[in-house]
């Protein structure tokens, strides 16, 4: 039985898609195989940022409804052949999702892989609350703003009313909190809540903490998950990431901010 | 629901009466100005919109008519029906405006006190209770707390005998029901306990806590909380950290512009002393 996650947040623009495509990218160097899904039908971006887009034959709205069969719809990563990538449609809405459909794409994609990575639209509506309705997992991506805080709390009251394991009374989903576009001289100055006062409000297990970093668009530009830029600080914290939900241990780093040789001198 | 005629297993008849009580909001009138009414009642509904959506309600015109204020019960029903309220009784009616609610099917009560009917009611005597949507009559009207014109009453908690105790009856009859959260209730959930709630961990802002009884959280409140929503003044609530964005005990509210608590990161209560609400330090 493959490990559903669901990357998620409410809020939009704060990484998720980013996040899906780099954890997965990073199960699948582990050796599991997994499958990436994006579930942002409409709004078809995951297969950009994995670098697939010219690639795309069949979607995950042609095999929900019959029209092609997963195998056909698969796209097999160009880096990593234990990674699968299965795109939105861009030419239907969120409508065309259906629970039993997802939950059909869900269970045969389970006999095959290790782990499913469902990237999440932003909302709370049908896209969102289908993303997130089978998962095991949950990694909750939030900024340290108030507003993507506030709606990262919403999204974990769904997860904990409205997810298949809340309502069939299962253990519930584990939720993991990745704090991303973290940046600590911003923190420092007051401009960006700092990981307490987001710990403060959510109190989740912390996964890691992605800092804002310019090698994350560019990497998305590039179509690479950032994680395979192993120079890159975001590429390092994802990679962390992967160790901790992995179980294993390892210090936090990023929270604090680099002072360079010049800044320390002179106290700035 | 199965569609094929069934019947359940080990009854002898189709169906079969039974006595109950419900609990039911009445809306006691004090104006006849309808705009005024409908306005009071929006902010109202606003502050607790799922509590109050399609909820029935008593229809309680004895003031105005006491005061000769003239009204017609179609338009107050046509209004309370068009904000989603479902009117199911009207109280203290003369004999016109009676006939104006049978006409639309809402039962009527004449707005007698019952000395020895309903008043008479505690959960002992089950044989005497009398339907909902007859009201009830346990003259816990004067106990209005002037919120808006609306209060929620509870019902069947009335004392056997005056009504001045029934303050009092409300605390000790009402059975020892109390509902436990252990995990966070988060921004957009809604929590309803019908005694006391009793909460382990933090409420976010933006989740919503509502109790009859009184209202435990033992974290940082951050959320609405209200308790002694079934018109228990009596009713506390009571927080390690008190950073809500709306307390209220028994429709007396503040909102956290009017919170003014110094006293952050302290164990905090909130109670109402003589109609007015209190937040004060847990000493």
């Amino acid at each position: 039985m493959a490990r559903i996650i669901v990357v998620t947040s409410g809020k939009g623009g704060v990484g998720k898609t980013t996040t899906s495509a780099a954890i997965a990218m990073g199960l699948a160097k582990k050796g599991h195989k997994t499958a990436v899904i994006d579930f942002d039908v409409g709004l078809r971006n995951l297969d950009l940022i994995m670098g697939c887009e010219r690639r795309v034959v069949y979607d995950f709205i042609n095999v929900i409804n019959g029209e092609a069969s997963l195998n056909q719809a698969l796209i097999r990563d160009k880096n990593c052949d234990q990674l699968y990538i299965l795109p939105a449609s861009q030419t239907r809405d969120k409508d065309a999702l259906t629970r039993e459909g997802v939950g059909k794409v869900l269970d045969e994609l389970s006999a095959d892989f290790k782990y499913i990575v469902c990237d999440s639209p932003a909302g709370i509506e049908k896209g969102a609350n289908l993303a997130l309705y089978f998962a095991d997992d949950a990694f909750v991506v939030t900024n340290p703003e108030v507003s993507s805080v506030r709606d990262s709390d919403r999204i974990l009251g769904i997860l904990a009313s409205k997810s298949r394991r809340a309502e069939q009374n299962e253990e519930p989903i584990r939720e993991y909190l990745l704090l991303t576009r973290y940046d600590p001289n911003r923190v420092k100055s007051g401009e960006m809540l700092g990981l307490e006062d987001v710990q403060d409000i959510l109190s989740l297990h912390l996964l890691g903490i992605i800092p804002e970093s310019k090698s994350v668009l560019s990497a998305s530009n590039a179509g690479i998950p950032v994680i395979l830029d192993e120079k890159s600080e975001a590429g390092q914290a994802y990679e962390d990431v992967i160790a901790r939900y992995l179980g294993e241990e390892r210090p936090h780093r990023f929270i604090e901010s680099k002072q360079g040789f010049f800044r320390k001198l002179f106290g700035g | 629901m199965s569609k094929n005629p069934q019947k359940m297993p080990n009854t002898s008849s189709v169906l079969e009466f039974k006595s109950s009580t419900f609990f039911s909001p009445i809306l006691i009138l004090h104006s006849n100005d309808l705009a005024a009414i409908e306005q009071s009642l929006q902010e109202k509904i606003s502050l607790a919109p799922d509590f109050f959506k399609h909820s029935p309600l008593i229809i309680d015109v004895r003031t105005l008519n006491e005061f000769n204020q003239d009204f017609k019960v179609p338009e107050i029903v046509d209004m309370l029906r068009k904000i989603g309220l479902f009117p199911i009784g009207l109280r203290g009616g003369n004999d016109q405006q009676n006939k104006q609610a049978k006409k639309l099917s809402i039962p009527v009560d004449t707005g007698q006190e019952h000395e020895n009917g309903a008043a008479a009611r505690d959960k002992n005597s089950s044989q005497e209770e009398k339907p909902v949507v007859q009201g009830n009559d346990d003259s816990s009207a004067e106990h209005n707390s002037n919120n808006a014109g609306c209060q929620q009453e509870s019902k069947a908690t009335a004392a056997p005998d005056s009504a001045e105790k029934i303050e009092q009856s409300v605390v000790t009859t009402v059975p020892a029901r109390s509902t436990l959260i252990s995990q966070p209730v988060r921004s957009g959930q809604r929590i309803y306990a019908q005694g006391d709630l009793v909460v382990m961990s933090q409420v976010s802002a933006g989740a919503e806590i509502m109790a009859e009884g009184d209202i435990h959280v033992y974290n940082t409140l951050r959320g609405r909380a209200l308790a002694g929503v079934q018109g228990n003044i009596n009713a506390r609530i009571f927080c390690l950290d008190l950073q809500a964005e709306l307390v209220s005990i028994a429709g007396d509210y503040k909102t956290s512009e009017h919170i003014t608590t110094p006293m952050q990161k302290k164990p905090m209560q909130v109670f109402l002393q003589d109609h007015a609400l209190i937040i004060k330090e847990i000493a």
